[in-house]
């Protein structure tokens, strides 16, 4: 079969921390399917877990009904996450990695979403909420299932 | 779920946890430090053996662990980080701030507690 199209998976929690888990083990058998080795999964589980993370914590301000919408899209090359909430729109300026040589608790999650995913993008143009694109481009190793 | 357990030894509390360290178990993580932190005790040693899963909530809990231990010149030494809990520490640049050995035995040699 040849796949020209792409795959997606569509995924929605309650913003709550006790979801987390699911999201981590979709994503690991999402990469699974993909054949990517365990350290890169690892990496991606870890961004994906950290932007859901910061909506719990950012954007709704704590754990609460209210969704997480979570798109996986699947390229011959790359993989996409797109992470929606309906929270507090979040303030680009405050979104920045914190000076690693600071040391104190908190502000790493931004810093860890920016190193492993290759392109990090916050869609401003929303009804409401919030929309953040992650990429992680694929190495050419690791597409061997087309199907 | 997560199994957070304590034992010690010459006034060092060893910490077992089991289980991913997320955003859900970390305050109950924290919890625990905190309350052996208060009671000033001569350190902290977290057995990080069987945790595979880390996020930055838990580095946020050792770090702020870590500088309360350095208040009163408390120790904090994490043994068994490996896999992505590796991964974690080595991406926060942060593998080289805390106190990490290969094990328990290694972890009480270097607080100088000798065990019988």
């Amino acid at each position: 079969m040849n796949r020209t199209d792409t795959d997606s998976i569509q995924l929605t929690i309650p913003a709550k921390p006790k979801y987390l888990r699911i999201i981590r083990m979709t994503i690991r058998y999402i990469c699974k399917t993909l054949n990517l080795n365990s350290g890169e999964t690892n990496l991606i589980i870890l961004a994906v877990d950290e932007a859901c993370s910061n909506i719990i914590k950012h954007a709704y301000k704590g754990p609460t009904h209210q969704p997480i919408h979570i798109s996986c899209v699947m390229f011959e090359d790359r993989i996409e996450f797109i992470l929606e909430d309906q929270g507090e729109r979040a303030n680009l300026d405050e979104i920045k990695s914190r000076q690693l040589d600071d040391i104190r608790p908190g502000g790493l999650g931004v810093h860890l979403i920016k190193t492993v995913m290759d392109v990090v993008t916050y869609e401003t143009n929303v009804e409401r909420g919030n929309s953040l694109k992650m990429i992680k481009f694929l190495k050419p190793r690791d597409i061997n299932d087309k199907n | 779920m997560i199994k957070i357990e304590t034992r010690e030894i010459n006034r060092y509390i060893i910490v077992d946890i089991k289980g991913d360290v997320d955003l859900y178990s970390s305050p109950q993580i924290r919890k625990v430090l905190l309350e052996n932190i208060a009671k000033k005790v001569s350190g902290l040693i977290i057995n990080l053996k069987s945790v595979s899963y880390m996020d930055s909530s838990g580095i946020a809990t050792l770090v702020e662990s870590l500088q309360r231990l350095n208040e009163y010149r408390g120790k904090l030494v994490i043994t068994h980080v490996q896999g992505a809990v590796k991964d974690v520490f080595e991406l926060s640049r942060l593998d080289k701030v805390f106190t990490i050995v290969d094990n328990e035995s290694d972890a009480l040699k270097v607080c100088n507690v000798e065990v019988n």
